[in-house]
C-alpha cells in the first residue's frame, strides 16, 4: 500500500522524472500552498523583475512578517523598534514586494500576523494532502495535518512564485512508529527531542517521515506540529501524521477551511489519504524505526546541535564520546555528570516549535503561584495574534507578568535571534525553541533545548531541572486559571 | 541568477582544498542569522564564517585556517559530514561563493543546502571516506575536478568518480535555468491546473 507521502506526491506530478535518455529532468511537482517571510523573499522577487515575471498564482500565497520584527510594542508615534535600519528595509521591502505583485500580507495590525508555521494551520490555510512549501526549513510543521510541506531555498522561491512548480527528486520514506503512553510531564517536544537523538542529526537525510503509532494518534493538533516541526532537526526534509479526526475537528470553521459542501467533500477525499487505520503500519517504509514511547523522559540537549539528547535526569555524555565536536568546550561543561543543576540566565518560550496556545498553557501551569527565580530572565513570545489574543483572554499573561517574566509580542524573537532578541556571551538559555546550533541565540550563547514545562520549571529554579516535582504539587497541564 | 547558476559550475576547477575537518557544520555558522536582514545576494563573503574568523571585537582570529585562505589558489572546501546543515538560508552558498570557494567536497550534505548549492553553480561533491580521510588529512592539498565527467582528480592518490547531474548538463546545453525549464512547462502546469482542480488554500 503507497504510504501517505507517495499518495500526496502523486496527486501532485505536473510532469513525471524524465526517462535515463531525456533531459534528466526532476519530477514537476505541483505546490498548493507558499508561505512567505520577509527574509527569504526579496532575492527572489527581484529576479522576477529582472525577468519581466509575474506571481502566476497570488491566491496561493499566504505572507506574513516574523523574523525580523520587534517583540517590544512600537513607540507612541507608531514606529517599531527594529534592532537595525536594515531590518526596518527587510520588512518595508516585503510591503513594496507583496504590494506590487498583488500579494496578501498579514502584516503589522493584521490579526492573523505571526509566525508563519503558526498562522497557515491558524487560519486553516493548511490542509491535508496540500503540498506546501516556505523558505524556512521549519515548514515542516504543516506536515502535522498530513499535508507533504517542505522548506526550500531563495531560489526556489522564485520557481514558485512564478510557475507554482518545483523541481524535486522523489526522497526516500522513514516510518517513525511510536507507541504506548507518555509519562507525567512528557510531552511532543521531549518526543521529538528523543527521535533526534535516537536516530541522529542526520539520521533522516534524503528522507521524508510519517509519524504513526498510538502514540501519534493521542496527541492534539499544536502536539502533532511541534512533532513534525523539528523533522529538519534529523536532516528530513518533511515530516508528517496521516489526517484523521482531530485532524478534522482542529480545522472545521477556520477562515481559510472548506465550508459547506464543500466541507464535506474534502473532509471524504482527506480520509482517503490516510486509508484504514493501519494503513501506517501496513505501508512499506524504505526504513523503519520503532520508539517506546513509555521509555521517553522529560528530554533536553546538552551540546551544539539538536542531536545531543539527554534525558533531564542524564548525564552529559564524557568527551571522548564525540570527538570531532568541541560541544563540551562551547557549552563550558566537563561531561560524565548531569546537566541538571546549571545556572539558567533565560528562559525562552516561543518560536514555531512551541508558541501555541497549549505550550503557553503547558509553561503558566507551571508559573501559577511561583515566581522567575532571581538572577534569572524570561520571554514568552506568543507564537501569533491569535495565540496573544486567546491566552490574553484566558489570563495567561497575568500569570507570566505576575512571575515576574516578560510577555511579548508575536514572533520568531530568540528562536533565531534576528530581531535583536538575543542571549550575552556565555550565557545560558532554556529555549522551546529548535536549535542550538552555537551562536543561534546570541554570540557564545548557549542554547538547552526543552519542552515548555521543563523550560518553566527552569526559570522556576533559575537552574536546569525536572519540571515532574513541580507537577506533583502543582496544578496539572491545561488548567485554566 | 539569470546569468544561470548551472553555467558557472562547467568546466574544470584545478585549486588547492582548504581542510574544515569538523562534523556537522550548519548553516548559523557558515553565515550567522544576524547577517539575514540583507535584501542582497552579493557581498554576503564578508560575513561567512564571521564568528569563525572575527573575535567579537572585530579583530581577526589570526589562527584560524580561514584567515589564510587565498581565494585565488584554494577554490575547493573539504570538510566534515552533514555540511550545511540546519536552516534552509540560500545565503549560505552565496557567501562561501563570494569568498572564493566553487566546490565543497564532504562524505555527506544536508538536502537543502546541496540543492541551493547546486542551483548556484557552488559544486558539492559527495566522496566516501578513505578520500575524506586522505584530504583531511593532507591540508592544502592539489586536486583537480572536471565537472563534465564527474571526476575528481587528488594528487597522490587516485581519481575519482561522483555522479554526474544530466539535469544540469542539459541546461547548459541549452544554456537556460531551472526557472527558465520551469517557465517552458506552461502547458503542462496550465492542464494539470485545469484537470485536477487542485487543492486552494
Amino acid at each position: 500500500m503507497p504510504t501517505l507521502f507517495e499518495k500526496i506526491w502523486q496527486r501532485h506530478v505536473v510532469r513525471e522524472e524524465s526517462a535515463p535518455n531525456g533531459d534528466g529532468a526532476p519530477t514537476v511537482l505541483y505546490i498548493d500552498l507558499h508561505l512567505l517571510h520577509e527574509v527569504t523573499t526579496p532575492q527572489a522577487f527581484a529576479e522576477l523583475r529582472s525577468r519581466g515575471l509575474q506571481v502566476r498564482r497570488t491566491n496561493r500565497c499566504l505572507a506574513t512578517i516574523d523574523h525580523s520584527t520587534p517583540t517590544l510594542p512600537a513607540d507612541a508615534s507608531g514606529n517599531y523598534p527594529y534592532v537595525t535600519d536594515q531590518a526596518r528595509e527587510q520588512v518595508e521591502t516585503f510591503y513594496r514586494n507583496c504590494a506590487d505583485f498583488g500579494i496578501e500580507l498579514h502584516g503589522w495590525g493584521s490579526p492573523h500576523r505571526g509566525i508563519v508555521h503558526v498562522i497557515g494551520p491558524e487560519l486553516g490555510a493548511t490542509q491535508p494532502g496540500m503540498t506546501i512549501v516556505c523558505g524556512d526549513s521549519h515548514t515542516a510543521t504543516h506536515g502535522a495535518f498530513g499535508a507533504l510541506a517542505f522548506g526550500i531555498g531563495t531560489t526556489e522561491v522564485g520557481h514558485v512564485l512564478a510557475s507554482q512548480c518545483l523541481l524535486q527528486s522523489k526522497p526516500a520514506t522513514l516510518g517513525i512508529q511510536i507507541e504506548g503512553e507518555l509519562g507525567r510531564g512528557v510531552s511532543a517536544k521531549d518526543v521529538i527531542l528523543h527521535v533526534i537523538g535516537a536516530i541522529g542529526i542526520d539520521g533522516g537525510t534524503g528522507s521524508v517521515i510519517e509519524y504513526f503509532g498510538s502514540t501519534v494518534r493521542a496527541m492534539d493538533m499544536e502536539s502533532r506540529m511541534t512533532l513534525c516541526n523539528m523533522s529538519i532537526e534529523c536532516g528530513a526534509r518533511a515530516g508528517m501524521v496521516a489526517p484523521d479526526e482531530v485532524t478534522f475537528a482542529y480545522l472545521r470553521g477556520r477562515p481559510m477551511a472548506p465550508a459547506g459542501a464543500d466541507w464535506d467533500r474534502a473532509v471524504a477525499d482527506w480520509k482517503t489519504l490516510a486509508g484504514d487505520p493501519a494503513s501506517a503500519a501496513s505501508s512499506t517504509f524504505d526504513r523503519l524505526v520503532k520508539i517506546d514511547a513509555s521509555l521517553i523522559q522529560p528530554s533536553v540537549t546538552w551540546g551544539t546541535h539538536p542531536g545531543m539528547v539527554i534525558p533531564i535526569t542524564g548525564n552529559v555524555p564524557r568527551r571522548d564520546e564525540s570527538p570531532n565536536e568541541d560541544a563540551h568546550e562551547y557549552m563550558h561543561l566537563q561531561g560524565g555528570s548531569p546537566l541538571a543543576g546549571e545556572h539558567v540566565d533565560i528562559v525562552f518560550i516561543g518560536s514555531c516549535t512551541n508558541s501555541r496556545l497549549s505550550d503557553l498553557r503547558s509553561a503558566a501551569s507551571i508559573m501559577q503561584n511561583r515566581k522567575v527565580a532571581a538572577g534569572t530572565r524570561m520571554l514568552v513570545v506568543p507564537g501569533s495574534e491569535q495565540v496573544r489574543a486567546a491566552a490574553e483572554k484566558e489570563g495567561l499573561h497575568r500569570i507570566f507578568l505576575a512571575a515576574g517574566a516578560e510577555w511579548r509580542e508575536p514572533g520568531c524573537s530568540m528562536c533565531i535571534g534576528m530581531n535583536g532578541d538575543i542571549a550575552q556571551p556565555g550565557e545560558l538559555v532554556v529555549s522551546t525553541s529548535n536549535r542550538n546550533f552555537k551562536g543561534r541565540q546570541g554570540r557564545n550563547a548557549r542554547t538547552v533545548l526543552a519542552s515548555p514545562l521543563t523550560a518553566a520549571a527552569c526559570a522556576v529554579a533559575g537552574c536546569v531541572t525536572d519540571p515532574r516535582p513541580m507537577l506533583e504539587n502543582g496544578p496539572m497541564m491545561g488548567t485554566r486559571p | 541568477m539569470s546569468t544561470t547558476g548551472d553555467t558557472k559550475a562547467a568546466g574544470i576547477i584545478q585549486s588547492r582544498t582548504l581542510n574544515l575537518p569538523f562534523d556537522n557544520i550548519d548553516t548559523d555558522q557558515i553565515i550567522p542569522a544576524q547577517f539575514l536582514t540583507t535584501t542582497e545576494r552579493e557581498g554576503l563573503g564578508r560575513f561567512c564564517f564571521f564568528h569563525w574568523r572575527f573575535n567579537p571585537d572585530g579583530s581577526s582570529k589570526a589562527e584560524h585556517p580561514l584567515m589564510h585562505h587565498v581565494p585565488a589558489e584554494q577554490q575547493v572546501l573539504v570538510a566534515g559530514p552533514n555540511f550545511g546543515c540546519g536552516s534552509s538560508r540560500e545565503h549560505a552558498p552565496w557567501a562561501l561563493m563570494d569568498l572564493g570557494f566553487r566546490a565543497v567536497i564532504s562524505s555527506r550534505f544536508a538536502d537543502i543546502f546541496r540543492n541551493n548549492s547546486i542551483k548556484n553553480g557552488l559544486l558539492p561533491v559527495v566522496m566516501e571516506q578513505t578520500v575524506m580521510e586522505f584530504l583531511l588529512a593532507h591540508p592544502n592539498h592539489p586536486v583537480r575536478i572536471d565537472i563534465a565527467a564527474g571526476k575528481l582528480e587528488v594528487s597522490g592518490l587516485g581519481t575519482f568518480s561522483f555522479p554526474l547531474d544530466p539535469f544540469a548538463a542539459y541546461c547548459l546545453a541549452q544554456g537556460i535555468d531551472q526557472l527558465d525549464f520551469l517557465l517552458r512547462q506552461e502547458t503542462d502546469i496550465a492542464r494539470y491546473e485545469n484537470a485536477s482542480s487542485p487543492q486552494s488554500p
